[in-house]
């Protein structure tokens, strides 16, 4: 689950009165921030129920939906912004979630947890998988399906064709744009398609 | 309610000098803001909630919803139940006595005039108004009803703030028809039947009705719930080598299921609303293009389907989901995953009851 402050910085990558998909939307905090402070509208997606639930109580759209099944219900560039924060690493289909994600939307933002933040390459090092804040689960139990770093998802944009409009690390609830890949617990990628 | 003025019907028949039946729970706010109409499917009424005084056991049949501090609050909402035109608990329905004077003194019987979702909307949006309600904060309907609340929406866009639709369908596939036509067959072809004229002979084609509630009963069950239920168990301890008598314990719930419905039940009812669940398809009139359909929709917006329902699965709501979506209206859905199959909706599983008593609550902090 992302921090407040880490939400409250990704809000301001959306422009105002956008029209917004929030792929795994969680409990709907980040919907009902950018409605009540940026005027967007829009919908989120989850799949958990306790979540559905506490996005109902929010107030916020939300539709219940395994992301696995893809995007088939949204038409190509039918959102102004398609979010994707903390879930990109939760899927089996990560790639195609990344397409689909940037076919729906005229702009997408991901955030996941860098592995390559320095404490995690210590871990490593030392011979150990990272067991961090952000990383807080062992490897036998971590829902973290797909580890990847800053730099990894870089390829992986180019590879998919996709343009990044922004990109900086998170560290603390701030913003990290010198060396993120090593300085930074998690990444966040603005992009669009080319 | 009575109405004299004569309700004009899709067929272009006309519904002359009918009455509806319909009970309320809670109070009209002054600003006449808070009332909720709920509509029945197949098989209820106007009776939704609550009990009859000295009748222990009449509770409404969505009772577990609505009520005093249920999900669906009467001490915040007013809520309107209404048995529609054409079935059999009240309200004008081929029981009642057919106006025409060329047949002085019958029942309407088979006469009584097909009637449509669309049809029933109207007749429920008179009975609206002689209660003096402009706009209603919400419709309310699972299965058929839900496609009642759906018409609502693209009849009446602007008189409900909400459409809460559960295990619904935008309309019924082939399989869904099917099974519809092999109950009326039933039904049509039981010799007590005489035409649908069965009233005059002092008789109900009770054997048909049977067999086509049983069968309805089959598509509202999961293959796991009737699995977990009843299994294989037999009725007695051992093999009766017997094809007719009941062998098995599914067999006998059936037939009780189907008897207890026949002598509650009028056939020309059954009938009338199979129609009205085979001829729903408000996309039918943009070359089945869900989207165009609600593209005059206004409301907001709250689907919910059962995981195990295959009689409208949550496939069915997805396209409702994604018409709405296309049209950038607001609307949530909640797919839960229940063991129950269609009857769900009317069950009480508590993500079901959360989602309904949260997005009722919204709405009454948006009226107030």
């Amino acid at each position: 689950m992302s921090d407040r402050k880490d939400i409250e910085l990704i809000a301001e990558l959306v422009p105002p009165g956008s029209r917004v998909l929030d792929l795994g939307c969680g409990n709907g905090e980040l919907l009902a921030l950018l409605s009540r402070e940026r005027g967007c509208s829009g919908y989120g997606i989850e799949i958990a129920d306790a979540n559905v639930l506490a996005c109902h109580e929010r107030g916020v759209n939300v539709i219940q939906l395994n992301l696995e099944e893809g995007l088939a219900l949204f038409e190509d560039q039918s959102f102004d912004v398609v979010l994707q924060l903390d879930t990109l690493q939760h899927l089996r289909n990560t790639e195609k979630m990344l397409r689909e994600t940037a076919r729906v939307g005229r702009i997408g933002i991901v955030s996941f947890p860098n592995f390559a933040h320095w404490p995690n390459r210590l871990h490593v090092a030392l011979g150990r998988m990272p067991v961090t804040r952000v990383l807080p689960y062992e490897w036998y139990d971590t829902p973290n399906i797909r580890v990847g770093t800053y730099a990894d998802f870089e390829i992986l944009a180019r590879k998919d064709g996709l343009a990044i409009l922004d990109a900086f690390g998170i560290q603390a609830g701030r913003i990290v744009r010198t060396l993120p890949n090593l300085l930074a617990s998690v990444a966040v990628f603005k992009f669009e398609r080319t | 309610m009575h109405f004299a003025a004569p309700l004009p019907l899709a067929s272009g028949a006309l519904l002359r000098d009918y009455t509806l039946a319909y009970e309320t729970y809670g109070t009209l706010n002054a600003a006449r803001s808070n009332a909720v109409l709920v509509c029945h499917a197949l098989n209820a009424s106007h009776h939704v909630a609550g009990t009859y005084a000295g009748r222990e056991k009449s509770e409404g049949w969505w009772d577990n919803l609505v009520g005093p501090g249920k999900p669906l609050d009467t001490e915040r909402f007013f809520v309107i139940g209404v048995n529609n035109p054409g079935s059999c608990f009240g309200s004008t329905g081929p029981t009642s006595p057919n106006p025409d004077p060329g047949v002085p003194g019958r029942a309407y019987g088979s006469d009584f005039p097909v009637v449509t979702v669309e049809d029933w909307v109207d007749a429920q949006a008179r009975l609206v108004d002689g209660l003096g309600i402009e706009r209603l904060a919400a419709v309310i309907g699972g299965s058929l009803g839900g496609m009642q609340g759906l018409a609502w929406s693209l009849r009446f866009p602007e008189r409900l703030r909400l459409c809460v639709a559960v295990a619904t369908a935008p309309n019924l596939s082939a399989q869904n028809i099917a099974f519809n036509e092999v109950a009326r067959r039933a039904i049509v072809t039981d010799p007590d039947f005489h035409g649908g004229h069965y009233a005059e002979h002092g008789v109900v084609p009770k054997r048909g009705l049977t067999v086509a509630r049983m069968i309805g009963h089959i598509t509202y069950l999961s293959d796991d719930s009737m699995e977990a239920k009843f299994g294989r168990d037999l009725q007695r301890s051992a093999l009766g080598y017997s094809t007719q008598e009941i062998e098995f314990q599914i067999e006998a719930y059936l037939r009780h299921q189907g008897d207890k419905f026949s002598e509650y039940f009028d056939a020309n009812t059954y009938l009338l609303i199979t129609r009205a669940l085979d001829y729903f398809d408000p996309a039918r009139e943009f070359g089945g293009d869900l989207a165009a359909t609600f593209a005059r929709a206004r409301a907001r917006f709250q689907l919910v389907s059962f995981t195990t329902d295959w009689r409208f699965a949550p496939v069915r709501s997805r396209e409702i989901v994604k018409a709405l979506v296309d049209n950038r209206r607001d609307v949530s859905y909640a797919e839960i995953d229940a063991p129950h199959g269609h009857d769900a909706f009317l069950l009480d599983d508590p993500r079901y009851h959360g989602v309904m008593r949260a997005c009722f609550a919204n709405l009454a902090k948006e009226i107030a």
